[in-house]
């Protein structure tokens, strides 16, 4: 090509010859690698990725760690008339055991399994919905045209609908309709988080959609469905993952709350943290360490990803970058 | 015939107003019947205060914006009439540089996918090798090393962004380039390195660019022929010399009256020409000529309800004012224009901005 600075053959040749080493030698630095650098320096972050890994460990090792049987009743000449059915902690049992003589802690350890699988799952049934529908809706819009404009009306006035539902409304429906079980309680707690999903993703779709790195773009001569996928989706997606980790902490309180009201998994082989303060209720005179327990764990984990979450907010903030 | 002609351009927007039924009522005249004419190897500067429409010409010249009315001829072929895919193919002959060089590159792609989009999207460059190659001959004419390709945007300085951004236009090598403010994001030592790089980008290439700013200087510097757009409308067009060295249209007297000079002795004796008011909205603009509200010279007659044509009045000069001849020989004497009050009933209507965004 007949640009300037095309210079001599020889200083073509040494170009060839810095083609192959290029790469190699000077590696950039992208956007998520700076942030994830950023992240690793926040105290916040740190704090909330102690607290979430301890979780999760616990959450995974949980049959390991518990020293007893979750259901197993043990009441070893503990129980007489007249006297409380409570235990409290001791040497054998560290939390004490519950109205029905089972050990507190090893409940705890294989109830942090069941909040996180429910907060996982929850979390990403509301990621991957309310993402599809937020994606559609932005890359629509985006696009510009009468036919996408009008698919985003409508997809949009559908989310609105939900949102104007408080989400616990929407969770205790879901649930009440397929009865209780632990995928509904996943997917009543999903569906709580769905239109806040979709809304975020298409608003930053839409932002996007007006930068100018879009408009050079599309003056290439780039398809429009490309510019989407390769400008206007990676540019959006740091504010709905933050909204994930954020979510992590709702989906286990919402989790907790809908077992609380006894929309949970009737399964009594799978203790829920929710699900024992409910328990605790009825006790809470006698044996608040019942109540207290769960509670604590609830509050701690939530925020633990609360921490994440707003930490990386502040990594991936525009603002912030030099 | 030229290069690039815009014939009678004309782009409205739509000004609606509801939630459901979204009724249109009013248009915003942007840009209102504007022509001008490119060679090869030629500038065309378009000046003009904030609003006045240049950007939408610059837009719409790449059919960025929809074209209300008019022509676009690139080469004899109409680029207003061209369906999207049809136009979509045309894209690498047009290429535009923005005015703000970090807004302008994709921040989490590297510099080597950025540049090598355009050549991706059209089916160019051949193999992956070879694509390289023109992908560091492009850098190379803008003054980078082939290391730039690996980094990120955010990598670099102002105006090593403002190369890059030229770099991606020149890698198609388009015959047009619409260059949208394309210092004004820059600190002052470096505006003057990307003038001089465009300038010599031109005459190896033979590329022709339009150059939209409000910066005169920028535009004198670097323009063969310069149009001053008023409020949708280009009101004189002349040789960038010709039209410093002798303005004749009253708005571009004003505009030049404004350029401060070096010189304090000088500058404190000349004459300046202050306008009183504020531009008028492109969704009610003033009837006649467009400037006629503002103007000094305004007359009774002819200003406010016949719209000027674009005359040429000297050899490659062309003014559109009703009354330049008499101005010229002082028949006609500049008046004091009085600010007029408007009732806030009548401004009613939001217009949408058509600027560039703002550089933070």
């Amino acid at each position: 090509m007949n640009l300037p600075g095309t210079a001599t053959k020889a200083a073509k040749i040494d170009r060839l010859a810095e083609l192959s080493v290029s790469s190699s030698d000077v590696r950039g630095r992208s956007l998520w690698l700076e942030a994830f650098s950023r992240l690793r320096r926040s105290p916040m972050a740190i704090v909330g990725a102690v607290i979430v890994s301890a979780f999760v460990i616990v959450a995974v090792a949980a049959p390991l760690l518990a020293p007893h049987d979750p259901t197993a009743q043990l009441w070893r000449g503990d129980v007489f008339p007249n006297r409380s059915i409570f235990v409290g902690p001791r040497a054998e049992n560290p939390l004490g055991l519950d109205h029905a003589g089972r050990d507190l802690l090893s409940r705890m350890l294989v109830g942090a399994r069941q909040s996180l699988m429910v907060g996982v799952v929850a979390t990403l049934i509301g990621l991957s919905v309310g993402a599809l529908i937020g994606g559609v809706s932005g890359a629509a819009a985006g696009m510009g045209r009468r036919l996408g404009r009008a698919v985003d009306s409508v997809l949009m006035r559908f989310v609105d609908m939900l949102l104007s539902i408080p989400a616990l409304l929407i969770a205790i429906s879901v649930a009440a309709l397929l009865g209780p079980s632990l995928t509904t309680l996943m997917i009543a707690v999903g569906a709580a988080q769905v239109p806040i999903f979709a809304r975020l993703l298409r608003g930053s779709m839409l932002a996007q959609s007006r930068s100018d790195f879009v408009t050079a773009s599309i003056a290439l001569g780039v398809r429009r469905p490309k510019v989407v996928v390769s400008h206007v989706l990676p540019n959006s997606l740091g504010p709905v993952l933050v909204q994930g980790t954020l979510t992590l902490a709702t989906a286990i309180i919402e989790a907790a709350a809908l077992s609380y009201l006894g929309l949970g998994s009737p399964d009594i082989s799978r203790p829920e943290w929710g699900g024992m303060l409910a328990d605790a209720q009825r006790f809470l005179g006698s044996a608040p360490h019942m109540a207290l327990f769960p509670a604590v764990a609830i509050i701690i984990t939530a925020l633990g990803f609360t921490l994440l979450g707003e930490a990386m907010r502040e990594a991936l903030d525009p603002k912030l970058k030099k | 015939m030229s290069l690039l002609e815009v014939r009678d351009l004309k782009v409205h927007f739509p000004i609606r107003k509801g939630i459901l039924l979204r009724r249109i009522v009013g248009y915003v005249q942007a840009v209102d019947g504007v022509s001008l004419s490119v060679d090869r190897g030629q500038t065309y500067g378009l000046v003009g205060e904030s609003g006045c429409g240049k950007s939408t010409v610059g837009r719409a010249i790449l059919r960025l914006n929809d074209i209300t009315a008019g022509e676009v001829r690139l080469d004899g072929t109409d680029l207003a009439g061209l369906s999207t895919g049809a136009m979509r193919r045309q894209r690498h002959r047009l290429q535009m540089i923005f005015q703000d060089p970090m807004g302008s590159l994709d921040p989490r792609q590297n510099i080597e996918s950025i540049l090598g989009e355009g050549l991706a999207a059209h089916g160019m460059g051949g193999s992956r090798r070879e694509r390289r190659k023109t992908l560091i001959d492009a850098l190379d004419a803008v003054g980078l090393s082939a290391n730039a390709l690996a980094r990120y945007p955010h990598e670099f300085s102002g105006g090593q962004r403002q190369r890059i951004g030229i770099a991606r236009a020149l890698v198609l090598q388009p015959d047009v380039i619409i260059c949208d403010e394309p210092v004004s994001a820059l600190d002052v030592s470096v505006q003057a390195q990307v003038l001089n790089l465009l300038e010599e980008i031109q005459e190896q290439t033979g590329v022709a660019y339009v150059v939209i700013a409000h910066d005169l200087a920028v535009v004198r510097h670097i323009s063969d022929t310069v149009g001053v757009m008023y409020l949708g409308h280009i009101m004189e067009e002349a040789a960038a010399d010709d039209l410093y060295a002798e303005p004749l249209h009253p708005y571009t007297k004003a505009l030049m009256s404004a350029i401060p000079v070096p010189d304090p002795e000088v500058e404190a004796q000349r004459e300046r020409i202050l306008l009183t008011g504020d531009l008028p909205s492109p969704a009610n603009p003033p009837a006649g000529c467009r400037f006629s509200s503002r103007c000094p010279w305004a007359q009774s007659t002819r200003c406010h309800d016949e719209i000027p044509a674009l005359i040429e009045v000297r050899p490659g000069h062309r003014v559109a004012c009703h009354w330049v001849e008499e101005i010229e020989s002082g028949e006609i004497r500049p008046h004091e224009v009085e600010a007029e009050m408007v009732p806030a009933s009548e401004i009613g209507v939001e217009i949408p901005t058509v600027e560039p965004p703002a550089v933070p």
